[in-house]
């Protein structure tokens, strides 16, 4: 009799809460977005986090929204993209693959030390002391912060400054939000000429603390027959809608810090 | 006066992760960041309060009744689990700011042994109603304490120095360990 009494009450308040929990479904409805569910559908449902959302139904919200690129996901495969992009209405191609790209080309040889760092090898502990142990206040520091954090195995430390392969690199952004010299930036993935500075100094000042500054001389900008590289706060910054890949202003840059391979001048042509 | 050394030992003295070491699970998980620990902290405490509520007065009006004592555990989970998916569903509807805020780890509360915990020590020490919420309120104000504490240490730590083998977990569990050896220091507080 007891185990009856028993089976009762558990089962009867397993069926009260269900009945609740249906009717307030029914009650609580939220008419959400058709999109929002399909392309949550469409993705891979591993919420890894590596498109920066907290999860795939986070961006899955994003994509429909317009937030993120339908291309966000950087585990989904080339098919599934077209699928998003699909329910979207737009194609995978129409959106520009961005890749993210450390704009610092000073190496230990060619940028001066302030003080050698003695202390816990990251950059965050560095750029703790006095902005970190580089001459220059806005570079790269080399710990290798990025490293840690990236995902995709796409940082490399080469010479003392975090190199980004762009083949690997799936614009997570994880980096970019790490570095604490905010050194790192989106580029689009089919551009090959980049700025690798980011010190809006002086002239001068940039000279004393590295060989390979920008040094806002803007010969750059006056060579450019398609106004697609400016100056501004004494710092050059391409254009990457505008630019061409002519390397005019790489070849003509005193300190070669504009990046851009010259064999790849004709291909571009 | 009685309430208020009632909500003072639950919240400090006898504080939960601390002194009974109930809701670990979230209190390492959910630590890495201080605003990611005080929205797991404020749900708790949303939900521990509302949890005893319920669990109290369906022991004393169901079970105490038919005298199935005995199913107390798995009647508490059943309650707590179709709270918290009913919670969930109400704040979506009506308060969607909070439902951001709270959102993700209001199901992970679902699972989290301090809420069972406070409602089976609500009947264990035989409170009356108000005690009981008291007690509810307390506790789970402790639980954000700890986890917020807890967050701001373990940002200090993840900054520093450390051998290999100490990296993550490990050091978080010696911090916590040593944290909990602080909040000894209070077991001898008499209100």
């Amino acid at each position: 009799m007891v185990i009856v009494k028993a089976v009762a009450v558990t089962g009867g308040l397993g069926v009260i809460c269900g009945s609740l929990l249906a009717f307030a479904a029914k009650l609580f409805h939220i008419d959400t977005d058709q999109r929002i569910i399909d392309v949550r559908n469409a993705l891979p449902g591993a919420n890894c986090g590596a498109c920066g959302y907290p999860g795939c139904d986070g961006l899955a919200e994003a994509i429909a929204s317009g937030n993120a690129p339908v291309t966000a996901c950087p585990v989904a495969s080339s098919q599934a993209h077209e699928v998003i992009a699909e329910i979207m209405g737009t194609s995978a191609e129409d959106t520009e693959k961005k890749v993210a790209h450390v704009l610092c080309l000073g190496c230990d040889s060619l940028a001066s030390k302030k003080y050698e760092h003695q202390g816990v090898k990251t950059c965050k502990a560095a750029a703790a002391i006095q902005g970190g142990n580089k001459s220059c206040n806005k570079g790269c520091l080399g710990f290798g912060d990025c490293v840690d954090v990236c995902a995709f195995d796409a940082i490399e430390i080469v010479d003392g400054i975090a190199v980004i392969d762009k083949e690997k690199c799936t614009a997570c952004g994880m980096c970019i939000e790490e570095c604490p010299k905010a050194v790192i930036e989106y580029v689009p993935y089919k551009n090959n000429v980049i700025v690798g500075c980011n010190n809006r100094d002086f002239g001068k000042a940039v000279k004393d603390v590295c060989k390979i500054g920008c040094i806002g001389c803007k010969i750059c900008e006056r060579n450019c027959e398609f106004d697609a590289i400016h100056v501004k706060e004494n710092l050059a910054k391409v254009d990457y809608d505008k630019c061409t890949h002519c390397m005019v202003c790489v070849e003509k840059c005193p300190t070669k810090v504009i990046e851009g391979a010259i064999t790849e001048k004709k291909q571009a042509m | 006066m009685e309430l208020v050394s009632l909500f003072i030992t639950s919240f400090i003295v006898n504080n939960i992760i601390f002194m009974q070491f109930l809701g670990a699970c979230p209190f390492l998980g959910v630590s890495k960041k201080i605003d990611t620990a005080a929205g797991m902290g404020i749900a708790v405490i949303f939900v521990i309060t509302l949890a005893s509520v319920i669990t109290f007065i369906v022991h004393h009006a169901v079970l105490v009744n038919l005298g199935l004592e005995y199913l107390q555990t798995i009647v508490f989970i059943l309650i707590i689990a179709s709270l918290v998916q009913f919670v969930e569903m109400f704040l979506k509807k009506s308060a969607p700011g909070l439902y951001q805020a709270l959102g993700i780890f209001l199901p992970l509360i679902t699972t989290n042994c301090a809420v069972l915990g406070v409602a089976i020590n609500n009947i264990v020490y035989e409170y009356e109603f108000i005690p009981s919420l008291v007690y509810s309120i307390g506790t789970s104000a402790g639980f954000l304490l700890a986890i917020v504490l807890f967050a701001g240490v373990r940002d200090k730590v993840d900054n520093a120095d450390l051998p290999e083998s100490l990296k993550g977990s490990a050091i978080s569990l010696i911090t916590a360990g040593l944290m909990s050896v602080a909040f000894l220091g209070f077991s001898g507080l008499q209100l």
